[in-house]
């Protein structure tokens, strides 16, 4: 968390100037382009936490009675396999371990959004002082970050190209692209087909990481945001227990929130590669 | 026109914009959701034994059901406290 700000704001009053605040990015200049340090930091703390937390309760793994930890980690393997079991039906060894790593990740970064909005800014003032703490930028949620949530998708997106091509080879995958949603029997019908066919099964392969992406990060940027609205309400005693009562509902529904779109990020990529794998 | 009511027109017009987006995304979703709830209740009243299979996919569809409009509520809620347009004056 470095102290300083390369993106100077304007110094706004009040609630609008709060939120603004705490929508600002840490960012830095990397290869001439703006990154931004918190999300990295974060996703890349949390994935090494799911990484570390699981490998640890596999080598502690007994055939034995489990422990409460061991059953924890054996009940998420077991939903996510289910889940992929149901969609794909192949072979598994990677595609599952790939749905609970997106699951759990998705899941990590999402439940950023219960901790405490000022936790990082606290912090701060805690070791800085109140004048670093105006300085500092930190988001915590970085699913609620575009950049993560399209990196995200494109990954998705390259994988379902890498399984397109390996299940249909380079010939069939040309072919499927160029003749697929609508066939034709005669050869002139064919070559009239493949214009509207490309236009189509393009906007349908562009169409999946985009509305992939946009749907993790419109729900976790828009609960963030009423998080923020309702921090507002705490700012005077008269509206506190207005607050109170509206923070704690809307954070039990933003738990479903956050363990439904981990879910729903994760079954989409599984019904995406699944789907690249079949023939037409 | 001055530059006071430059900035009044962009923040009214601004404002009915983001009331459409919420309320009709509400809207929309709304309709969705209760079509798609009240057709699961009467599945699970027709056949009890499917109800955990249908309950998975319901809770899945829910969830893309709402996306939009939380997507769409997202970006009202942008242009209510970061107004883009409005940055262009300075």
């Amino acid at each position: 968390m470095s102290a300083e700000n390369t993106t100077p704001t304007a110094a706004a009053e009040g609630l609008s100037g709060y939120i603004q605040h705490h929508l600002t990015h840490n960012t830095g200049m990397v290869l001439g382009g703006t990154f931004h340090w918190d999300s990295w930091l974060v996703s890349l703390g949390l994935g090494a936490l799911f990484c570390l937390w699981f490998a640890i309760s596999a080598r502690r793994a007994t055939s034995g009675v489990p422990g409460k930890g061991q059953a924890a980690v054996e009940m998420v393997i077991e939903f996510v396999d289910n889940q992929v079991k149901d969609v794909f039906h192949g072979d598994r060894r990677f595609l599952a371990p790939l749905a609970l790593t997106i699951f759990m990740w998705v899941l990590f970064m999402n439940t950023m959004d219960l901790l405490p909005l000022d936790i990082a800014s606290g912090l701060v003032t805690l070791f800085g002082g109140h004048e670093a703490a105006h300085h500092t930028f930190f988001r915590m949620v970085p699913t609620a970050d575009l950049n993560t949530t399209v990196a995200m998708s494109l990954s998705i997106f390259l994988l379902t190209l890498f399984y397109s091509v390996k299940a249909k080879g380079f010939g069939g995958f040309g072919k499927e692209l160029l003749t697929s949603p609508f066939h034709s029997d005669g050869t002139a019908g064919k070559i009239a087909m493949v214009i509207p066919n490309v236009i189509l099964n393009l906007v349908e392969y562009l169409s999946k990481p985009v509305s992939l992406s946009m749907r993790l990060f419109g729900n976790m940027y828009a609960g963030e945001l009423v998080f923020m609205l309702i921090a507002g309400l705490l700012a005077s005693w008269i509206t506190f227990p207005f607050g109170v009562v509206a923070g704690l509902a809307w954070g039990i529904f933003h738990i479903l929130i956050i363990v439904l779109q981990a879910f729903i990020f994760m079954v989409l990529s599984v019904v995406y590669i699944a789907m690249a794998h079949e023939h037409h | 026109m001055d530059m006071h009511q430059f900035i009044a027109l962009i923040q009214a017009n601004t404002a009915v914009g983001i009331g459409l987006m919420i309320g009709l995304g509400a809207l929309g979703a709304c309709i969705g959701i209760g079509i798609m709830g009240s057709k699961f209740l009467e599945a699970a009243a027709r056949q009890p034994e499917l109800v955990p299979m249908l309950q998975g996919r319901m809770f899945l569809l829910v969830g893309l059901i709402d996306a939009s409009f939380i997507i769409g509520l997202a970006m009202a809620l942008f242009f209510a406290f970061a107004n883009p347009l409005l940055s262009r004056f300075g």
